[in-house]
Order: structure tokens, then sequence, then C-alpha cells
């Protein structure tokens, strides 16, 4: 099916050889014009693209202090240059991160350092050309924006931020990524990614209610925008189809069942993630921040808890105060409007497996753990939940929640490679707006380091499953877990094992009843 | 005054002016330029004291790099520390009465000296035996190893081969800070020793020197990380709310 080789996995991971050029072919499918217009893109390349492009490099190196540091700080001391889990796929050395960003840095020096105005060749300036554009087409979108170079820089240099800012200028000169701007134009139309009107998410969540009911014998409700309850539920639209993602979603509702709260998903915020964080665009991260804003207004909650999602979470938990008022602590009228009505006992926005653990903690929830004794699981961290945002009140509670939720609800647990988790993870390779079939090749290539650890602990520890919290990453795993060899639905969330072990011991919810006590 | 004294004070007068106020001009650019988004990379300190702590062990013990390659982190720590004490050693040039700490400090000046350059060798080095090492190198990378090697050799000539009036080379950089120039002796290895110095001085704020101020000020590294608690607002960002 594929016309390229998956690659070989290593038994000691080591430092590839350099393959020049060895993926300049990759690049995924262009935007059309609609999808940039609905971001407010020109909706094709400008006429005057290389001057636009330049002067929004310029705007937004007033913008951003951290691309304005990141262009000047580098050194080149090659620290990051093996830690890319693309460079390593890959072997084309523009994969290693310096080298990624020096493709927009060449060109900052070129127009905005005075060594590079006149002294270009000594310092490796360049000039903005058509083959100098499709160059950061191809490679910004060989980044999954993971971060890990990140913490490896003695500057704390972010690829990520950089691909961001190349994707952002790409975009105001109409050459947009197809993927990335086509679903993002659906969460401003519809309120989620797959673009799933209001009626058809009530009908799934009926569907998912009816079977808990099947299977454990207690009325659970999925309520859809119910006005007055506790918790507004933003999750990852792919928590509502995809496979093992709706597993973890109705373990979210086994959940808030046995808490004793209300909740709710809202048809006009259905949407957890929020790609314009891929792309860099602040406007479009603000304008779909705001749909969780309203929605949590309009329905009066008190709380916000996100589902499993990766680079939505670091969206909601760095970026929703910021862009939309979700959050505490602000001075200003426009965010109290909401942080007066939230909760102050509670974070928001609070991660479910915030949630979860703190039901677990105080002894609410009466688990099985014996109903996963059949698994060995090992958890595989995502890249924006581990070096872009926390869970819990300590530094690296996104690392122990998760693991501590697992190990309340199962017996057998495997760490992978300390080289490979918590803040040193390996992105599943799907990530930053990459999980595209045009982009398959960089997307199996990717995963091999990832792939190689996971191997590992199969092998020796006798694992069978890898949970994870992130809809990209499991929706990845599912797809290149079978070009390594190992079974796709190996794969699972993990609330979807909190949801085998959890015991309901509350009675069934009848609806009519439930709406008489909000009343 | 001769030719060569004349020639020196102007260009360290115009390597000091260039180099504080292009300095001086990047820092004003780097604290005025807001960072609108919480992005610290994870995990990261929830307090002030957490963040100064965090940058402390960046700058002085080079965390992240530890972290990632031992080599690189070996030779580069060997010669930032060499050049600190150095720079300390150096103290007593621009002092006309040295305390005790610059006293006691002169002997760790000489190993200092002596690290910085083989640290420097050594990186020099990795950027052409390592492949992807040399992937990443440009001219301007070779350039300034040169030039900090020039420095350090022409240093420890000096001390180790050929000795330089020292009275008198304090004579004149004090005459260069109380504006009344002084004579400068005219053994070559001082001459080129501080000819590189002031081209070094000269290029910092246009180079990847800049990493210097730069660390300092990347969102990455001294963010709080509390953005929950916290509404972290841009003065641009904030217009747009509405």
């Amino acid at each position: 099916m594929a016309d390229f080789q998956t690659p070989e996995m290593r038994e000691y991971p080591t430092v590839p050889a350099l393959k020049k050029d060895a993926t300049a072919h990759l690049k995924p499918f262009v935007a059309a014009p609609e999808h940039q217009a609905a971001l407010g893109f020109p909706g094709e390349l400008l006429p005057d693209w290389q001057e636009k492009a330049i002067e929004k490099m310029g705007d937004l190196l007033d913008k951003y202090r951290g691309l304005r540091v990141f262009m000047d700080a580098c050194v080149k001391c090659g620290s990051c240059t093996d830690k890319c889990h693309y460079f390593q796929g890959t072997h084309d050395p523009k994969n290693m991160p310096v080298a990624r960003q020096d493709l927009l840095r060449s060109v900052y020096r070129r127009y905005f350092t005075f060594a590079g105005k006149y002294f270009p060749k000594l310092v490796g300036a360049r000039d903005l050309t058509r083959e100098v554009l499709d160059e950061w087409y191809s490679y910004f979108h060989q980044c999954s924006q993971c971060r890990r170079c990140s913490v490896f820089c003695p500057y704390g240099i972010d690829t990520a931020e950089v691909s961001m800012a190349a994707r952002e200028i790409l975009d105001s000169v109409g050459y947009g990524q197809k993927y990335c701007n086509e679903i993002l134009a659906k969460v401003h139309k519809v309120g989620n990614n797959l673009g799933l009107p209001g009626p058809a998410l009530e009908a799934t969540l009926e569907e998912f209610a009816e079977e808990i009911f099947d299977s454990t014998g207690t009325r659970v409700v999925m309520p859809v925008d119910k006005k007055g309850v506790d918790i507004l539920l933003v999750t990852p639209s792919a928590d509502f189809f995809a496979e093992p993602h709706i597993d973890g979603l109705m373990g979210y509702a086994k959940v808030f069942h046995e808490a004793g709260v209300s909740w709710t998903v809202s048809t006009y915020a259905s949407e957890a993630a929020n790609f314009s964080m891929f792309i860099g665009s602040y406007e479009n991260l603000k304008r779909a921040a705001e749909r969780i804003r309203k929605a949590a207004i309009d329905l009066g909650v008190k709380r916000i808890v996100v589902g499993e999602c990766g680079h939505a979470w670091r969206v909601a938990y760095n970026f929703w105060n910021t862009t939309a008022g979700v959050g505490h602590g602000a001075t200003d009228e426009w965010a109290l409007q909401l942080q007066k009505q939230l909760d102050p006992r509670y974070p928001a926005p609070q991660h479910i497996c915030e949630f979860t653990w703190d039901l677990i903690k105080e002894g609410k929830l009466t688990l099985d753990k014996s109903q996963n004794d059949d698994r060995v699981i090992t958890f595989h961290d995502s890249c924006n939940v581990a070096r872009g945002s926390r869970m819990g009140d300590k530094p690296g509670g996104q690392f122990d929640i998760p693991r501590a939720v697992i190990k309340a609800v199962c017996n057998n647990y495997v760490d992978m490679d300390p080289d490979t988790i918590r803040e040193k993870t390996f992105c599943c390779g799907g990530g930053g707006g990459l999980l595209t079939d045009d982009l398959m090749e960089i997307r199996v290539k990717g995963a091999l380091p990832r792939m190689e650890a996971l191997k590992e602990v199969v092998e020796d520890g006798k694992v069978t499953n890898l949970a994870a919290i992130c809809a990209i990453c499991k929706s990845q795993f599912a797809k290149v877990l079978p070009y390594y060899g190992m079974k796709m639905d190996m794969i699972m969330s993990v609330h979807q094992l909190v949801s085998s072990a959890i015991v309901l011991t509350r009675p069934s919810v009848e609806e009519d009843a439930e709406e008489e006590a909000a009343e | 005054m001769s030719f060569l004294t004349t020639f020196y004070v102007v260009l360290f007068y115009l390597a000091t002016g260039l180099f504080v106020l292009g300095l001086a001009r990047k820092i004003t650019q780097y604290a005025k330029t807001p960072a609108p988004l919480k992005i610290p990379t994870t995990p990261a300190p929830t307090t002030g004291s957490g963040v100064v702590l965090r940058m402390a062990r960046e700058v002085v013990l080079f965390e992240s790099l530890f972290k990632s390659n031992k080599w690189i982190w070996i030779f580069g720590w060997m010669f930032h520390v060499g050049l600190a004490l150095v720079l300390l050693r150096h103290g007593r040039y621009f002092i006309a009465e040295p305390g005790l700490l610059l006293t006691s400090v002169q002997p760790f000046g000489i190993y200092g000296g002596l690290a910085m350059v083989a640290g420097l060798l050594a990186l020099w080095g990795r950027r052409i035996v390592v492949e992807r090492i040399r992937y990443i190198t440009g001219p301007s990378d070779h350039l300034m190893l040169a030039l900090l090697v020039g420095i350090g050799i022409s240093g420890l000539g000096m001390k180790f081969v050929a000795h330089t009036d020292i009275v008198a080379v304090k004579t004149f950089f004090l005459g260069l800070m109380y504006f009344d120039p002084q004579p400068l002796p005219t053994d070559p290895a001082l001459l080129v020793h501080l000819f590189l110095v002031a081209v070094l001085m000269i290029v910092f704020p246009i180079s990847k020197l800049l990493h210097a101020p730069g660390v300092f000020f990347s969102p990455t590294r001294n963010q709080i990380d509390n953005p929950r608690e916290r509404r972290h607002l841009a003065p641009w960002a904030a217009s747009l709310d509405k």
C-alpha cells in the first residue's frame, strides 16, 4: 500500500548518518481557497507573496518575544541535533531541529540583521525565493511541534514556536495546509472538527448511554446543551466516533455518574481540539476558544472539564485563560464575566484525569482492578501534555496523575525506557497537524523511536496495551502500529481502563427525575 | 602619542561604544517585545523564586545541555567557566587597587585560560568530526571559534612565552577609563590579543553571542507555570477582547 519503507527497528538507538533531502519530496495538500477564507487568510498564493511574507515575519518578531530570541540565540551547539523523532526516522538533516529552525532563521538574518544584510554568505543568510518558500512548506509540515528539542536546548529554543510562525507566514500569503485549515473552518462554522451537527451528536451520546446500560444495567445520562449543570465537558470530537476514543468517553460518563455531579456537553462548543495552535494563529486560537467561553456562560456551568486530548489540554491549560478568560485570577471585566461564575474551589479548566484522580484519592470510586487483569499496560506521555502543560498542583503532575489513575485501575503496569517517557517522551509521529493520510510517510517514519521503546517493553515486560490521553496519539497509533508489526487495538484510552474497572454503585438516573431536580 | 597607541585608543572607545549601545538596543528590544502566550517548557516552576532557580541552574550549570549531551556540556562548560575566571583575573587591569577577591582569583584565572582554550578546541573538533554538527556549522561559527581561540592563545602566550609590560597595560586601560590616554606597549602578542578582543566586542551585539542576554528572555525558561491561576495578557492581545 505504501510507496515507502518502514524504518527498521534498531536494537540500540543510535544517531543516524545523514541522508540529504531524504524527505524533501513530502508536502501535504494545499488548502482550498474557501478554507483559507474561513480563517481570514488569502485564498491563493499572493502575487506579492515575498514582500508580504517578510512583512509578516517582521510583524511576528514584534509580537512574539520567543520568536525574536529564538532567531538570535542559537549558537549551533548541536545539542538538539539528534533529538527529533522525524530526524531519527528519516535521516534527513533538515529534520534536525536546528536545521529546521535555520530554514526560517536564514531568511530572518537576510532581512532583519546587520550581518545577514551585508555578509549573507558568512552567516548563512538567504533570500526568500520560491524554492525557500516551498522548502518551508515541506519541512515545517514535518514538525509535530512536540517540543522535545526545547527540553534539551540550553536557551530553551522551541522549534514548535518557529514552525508555528512559519506556518502563520505561509497562511498569510495564501499557502496554507488543507488538513488544519479545513478542520478549523468546520470548528468556526459548526463547533467541532468533524462538522458534526447538534442532533447527530445527541443521537450518538444516547447510543453510548444505551451501551453503558446494556453492559452495566445502570442508566447513566450523557446530556447535551443542558443548562444549569455543574460541569461543561469539552472533549475532542474524536471521542464521539473513533476507536478507542469512545471507550474513554464512556469512562468519563461513568466517573461523572459515580461522582454524583451533573454535566453536559455543548453542541456549540463540541470540540476541545484547537488546531489554531498548530498554525500559530492567535486570532483563530482566540476565536475557537471563545466558543468554549460562550457555551460556559450560556449554560451557566460552574466547572469546565477537558477530555483526553494532548494539544487541546495545552491550549486549555495554558491559553484559555489568556484568550477567552476561562480560568481564574483575572482583573478585567471581560474575563471576570465568566470567572465570577466558575467555582473557585476547582481549577479551571480541569483535566478529566485530575477529576478522576481527586475522586480516587477521596475514595469515592469503587474500582475492581481485576477487570483489567488480562492486560499489562504502559503509558505514552503525549507531548503537549508532557512538555506544554501540567496537572495537579505540582510540576510533573502531568506525568504522575495519569499513571496514578492507571495504577488505581490496573494491577499490571510497566513504564517504557526512561529516556522515552515523561519530559523526554517521543511524539507518536502524528501531532501538530500531521495526522492526515497525505503525510503517511512522515507519520510512519516519525513513529520509529516510540515504536522501538514500545517493542522493548512488549518483549521484556509482556506489555499488551499502550494507554494514552490524546486523541491524535490514539488515532496515529491505531494507524502506525501495524507498520511495525504490532496490533492496532493495542492502543487504549486511559478512561477506557477506568471504564472497565469502575463499579457503578449509584442508582440509575432517570432523565425526567434529573431534570426536575435541576429545576 | 604614537600611531599605535592612538589606533588602540580609538579602537577601544569605538568597540566599547558599539558593544554597549548594540547590546542595550537588543536588550531593550527583547524586554519590550511581549510574550503573548504562556509557553514554559514543562515541568516548570510554579513560583517566581522557582523560575529564578531554574534560570540560575540553566546559566551556571547548563542544566538542559547536561540532560542532552555530556560531551558538548563538558566542553562548553569548561570554556564558559574558564572564560569567567579569565575575565575576573583581568579585573586587575581596570581597578587601581585590587581587593582580596581579585588578588586571590589570579592563579585560578590561569587555569581558567587553559580550560577555556581546551574547551574551545574540543568544541571546534566536534564541528569538524561529528557529521551532524558539521552540517549545521557555517563559516561564521568557525570564525567565532577562531576569534576566541586567538584571544585565548595570545593571552596565554603572554603568560607562558613572552611577557609584556603589564604595569604599562594597566596604565593604558586606566588611562582610557579616565579619558587620559597613556602609551600602550608594542609587543605583538599584546597587540593581537587586544585587537581580537575589540573585534569580539564589536561583533557581540550582531552575532550569535546574543545567546548571553537572550537566554534570560527565553519564555520557555523564564515563565512561571500558573496560567490557570493568573490571566496572562499581552497589550496587543488585550485589545482583541471584546
